[in-house]
């Protein structure tokens, strides 16, 4: 993982405005998420932009299949924001802002951290806590950050984010079941030999269920595949794009003394795997276990074959049924992945009001300094007989008095302890100064 | 001082024992690491604990239940944790540190742990012949803890019932592979113990007592073991049947290490 040091002369004083825009495939369809998805080239290109045009400081665009959201962080004094971010997006796409009104959501300070979180956990994916999104998410990151278009705002969030979707993974249960039909079936074939490397699986039937299987074992690094389907070319096309080999229907007994696993998805009416052709392809292998899964529908192995010694079959239920048991596992997982969130959420406020607090002292000192010059000038107006040397001492004296008085708590604030949940006294103690009336 | 290092080595196991459970839930390599720390901390603890018994006794603890017994939860320990670190699997450690702690814990609350006298001095020779056995037999006691274990992962698989649990037990084959390699190391173990023990009883009597029924068990297990690690590759025991062979042949250990040298051995009754 990336580790990065906040550069702290890019620490702008003052509050924090983070904001989101974007959309994803639960407010967008996806003939609107294709005009405004990103390249590599234009999410870099339009944090460039962003800045240049200064509308925000640092940059994020995080673009995959399911979503478009940009992330960023403005400046001083930026108000509407986030009419500016979707403005800039919908200008970068050619689109009319009235063709994603509803169809994006805007997510500022906290709440855009939350759903970045959310984001990083998996709990906004298609599938939930799906693990791709991560990657896509560290690249997307790691491309802003070696562009320069980050700063130590987005570095701490997505730092944040990056750590949320490594503990969700490790410390939960949330992405670790299969949750479709051809991973349950590869999984649990995981189960019985261990590592798939060097296994040998015959696959029956050149079908779309059965490719996503082949694909699983692929990835797995499987040994040998053989494809087998009533249409020779068809189960050659198969096995030509994943690397096996093909053969004839008729050679299906006699190929079955090999494979470890076996996956059938052929048409037709009747069993194509009888209990006696199973019975002859262990006794062939020396006992060795089969592992069968038959997707077919109508099944195309005998169901009088389940109860034979070191066969394992699954159907095309078993697996719907585990995919389904599996849902609810992760689904109840989600109260256990929101108390991280909520943790690394407290951790990214604490360290925000640490740094806007720390603005406070500054601001307080020029307000308190403006104050004293303007008081001297009044008084020593009055005061004619005083000379010089001691119109400068008491400049001085009043100016170490705002020092000390102001040191205890600039250095309270320098520690950090205790700055977590005081955001609102920040915001309290700038309202009863009128700190932002003077800036603005 | 003794009692001090026993409870810590109990502390370790139990530490190590909770860290296993929760690798069973939620993956994670750190923590499998830190169980297999932990256990490694409760096995130094018991071994400063059985050290400080032989001292007393200046021999091997075999000669009183406690002792005995203590000596096999820790090399029962020391064989998991190496099978652990050889095969790179965690997931068993849950089943093997929990009957090592209902061991340990139990061994303290029941059995009184002071010796009662120094036994006589057996030698050099008798000392290694124990300690071997009784290693050779927490090695088969290793394998039967394995073999349950597949045998209730099989039936999950069977009856399609998965638990959360079910997706962190070891694969089968790897099961099957732990108590293969614990027979193996177990057979090697006692293949060398017992030489030792005829020897050193020769020495002493001049005979070697082979119609000794603890002589004659002993032989029994070497076979049925041997028999296992034969069956378990061939076509009609491979897999859920030679584990139960090899869960039901431990039954015959088990009955060498009590009723065999309690009731029936001239010369293993100790206790």
């Amino acid at each position: 993982m990336t580790t990065i040091v906040s550069n702290p002369a890019r620490i702008v004083p003052g509050r924090i405005q983070l904001a989101l825009i974007g959309c994803n495939h639960r407010t967008a369809p996806v003939e609107l998420r294709e005009r405004v998805s990103f390249t590599q080239k234009q999410a870099l290109d339009a944090a460039d932009e962003l800045r240049r045009q200064g509308i925000l400081e640092e940059a994020v665009v995080l673009s995959t299949c399911n979503r478009s959201e940009l992330y960023g962080v403005a400046g001083e004094g930026g108000s509407a924001l986030t009419e500016a971010m979707e403005e800039f997006f919908t200008s970068f796409h050619g689109i009319a802002r009235s063709e994603v009104t509803g169809k994006f959501y805007r997510w500022a300070g906290r709440d855009a951290i939350y759903h970045l979180y959310r984001v990083a956990a998996g709990l906004d994916s298609m599938m939930l806590g799906e693990a791709e999104i991560l990657g896509q998410l560290r690249t997307a990151y790691g491309q802003a950050l070696d562009h320069g278009a980050t700063g130590p705002v987005l570095n701490r969030v997505f730092q944040g984010a990056l750590e949320v979707g490594k503990r969700v993974r490790s410390e939960t249960e949330v992405g670790t079941r299969p949750m479709s039909v051809a991973l349950a079936g590869v999984k649990l074939a995981e189960r019985v030999f261990g590592n798939l490397k060097g296994r040998a699986a015959l696959i029956i039937g050149a079908g779309a269920v059965a490719e996503q299987v082949v694909e699983q074992l692929r990835n797995r690094s499987i040994g040998s595949l053989l494809v087998v389907n009533r249409s020779f070319d068809r189960a050659a096309d198969l096995a030509g794009r994943m690397g096996g080999r093909a053969a004839a229907w008729e050679a299906l007994e006699a190929e079955m003394s090999q494979p470890d696993i076996l996956v059938t998805s052929a048409g037709g009416t009747g069993p194509v795997l009888t209990r006696k052709m199973l019975e002859r392809a262990i006794a062939s292998r020396g006992g060795r276990p089969i592992f069968v899964v038959d997707l077919g529908v109508p099944r195309n192995v005998d169901a009088a074959a389940a109860g034979l010694y070191n066969l394992y079959l699954y159907d095309i239920d078993d697996l719907g049924e585990i995919v389904e048991q599996n849902k609810k596992a992760r689904e109840a997982e989600v109260p256990r992945v929101e108390a991280i969130i909520a943790e690394h959420i407290a951790k990214f406020e604490s360290w925000r009001a640490t740094l806007e607090a720390g603005s406070i002292v500054d601001d307080l000192r020029g307000r308190f300094h403006q104050q004293r010059l303007l008081l001297l000038e009044e008084r020593l107006k009055e005061m004619p007989d005083v000379s010089p040397e001691e119109r400068h001492r008491i400049a001085r004296i009043t100016e170490e008095l705002i020092e000390r008085v102001l040191d205890e708590p600039a250095e309270r604030l320098r520690s950090g302890r205790g700055m977590r949940g005081r955001l609102g006294a920040v915001e309290a103690l700038r309202h009863i100064f009128g700190l932002d009336d003077s800036k603005q | 001082m003794t009692h001090q290092l026993g409870y810590l080595s109990l502390l370790f196991y139990a530490a190590s024992f909770a860290c296993y459970v929760r690798i069973l839930y939620v993956p994670n390599a750190w923590l499998g690491r830190i169980a297999s720390v932990l256990l490694a901390g409760g096995i130094v603890f018991q071994y400063y604990d059985l050290l400080e018994r032989s001292r007393f006794t200046h021999s091997v603890p075999y000669d009183d239940l406690y002792g005995s017994m203590s000596l096999f939860a820790w090399l029962f320990a020391i064989t998991y944790l190496v099978l652990e670190i050889f095969h790179r699997q965690h997931t068993v450690g849950a089943f093997v540190t929990l009957l090592l702690i209902a061991w340990v814990g139990g061994l303290r609350l029941l059995v009184p742990m002071q010796p009662q006298a120094p036994p006589p001095a057996r030698g050099a020779l008798f000392a290694l012949h124990v300690t071997l056995i009784t290693w050779g037999y927490a090695a088969f006691a290793l394998s039967f803890v394995l073999s349950l274990v597949y045998l209730v992962q099989d039936r999950l698989l069977r009856s399609r019932r998965l638990n959360s649990a079910f997706w962190r037990f070891p694969a089968l084959d790897v099961l099957d592979q732990m108590a293969r390699s614990s027979v193996y190391l177990g057979l090697v173990l006692v293949a060398l113990g017992v030489p030792m023990g005829l020897v050193w009883a020769h020495r002493l009597s001049g005979g070697y007592a082979w119609g000794d029924p603890k002589v004659v068990v002993t032989g029994l297990i070497l076979v049925v073991y041997v028999a296992y690690l034969r069956l378990s590759r061939s076509a009609q025991w491979r897999g859920s049947r030679a584990a139960l062979l090899c869960a039901l042949n431990f039954v015959i250990v088990l009955f060498s290490y009590t009723f065999v040298n309690l009731y029936l051995t001239r010369f293993h009754r100790f206790f």
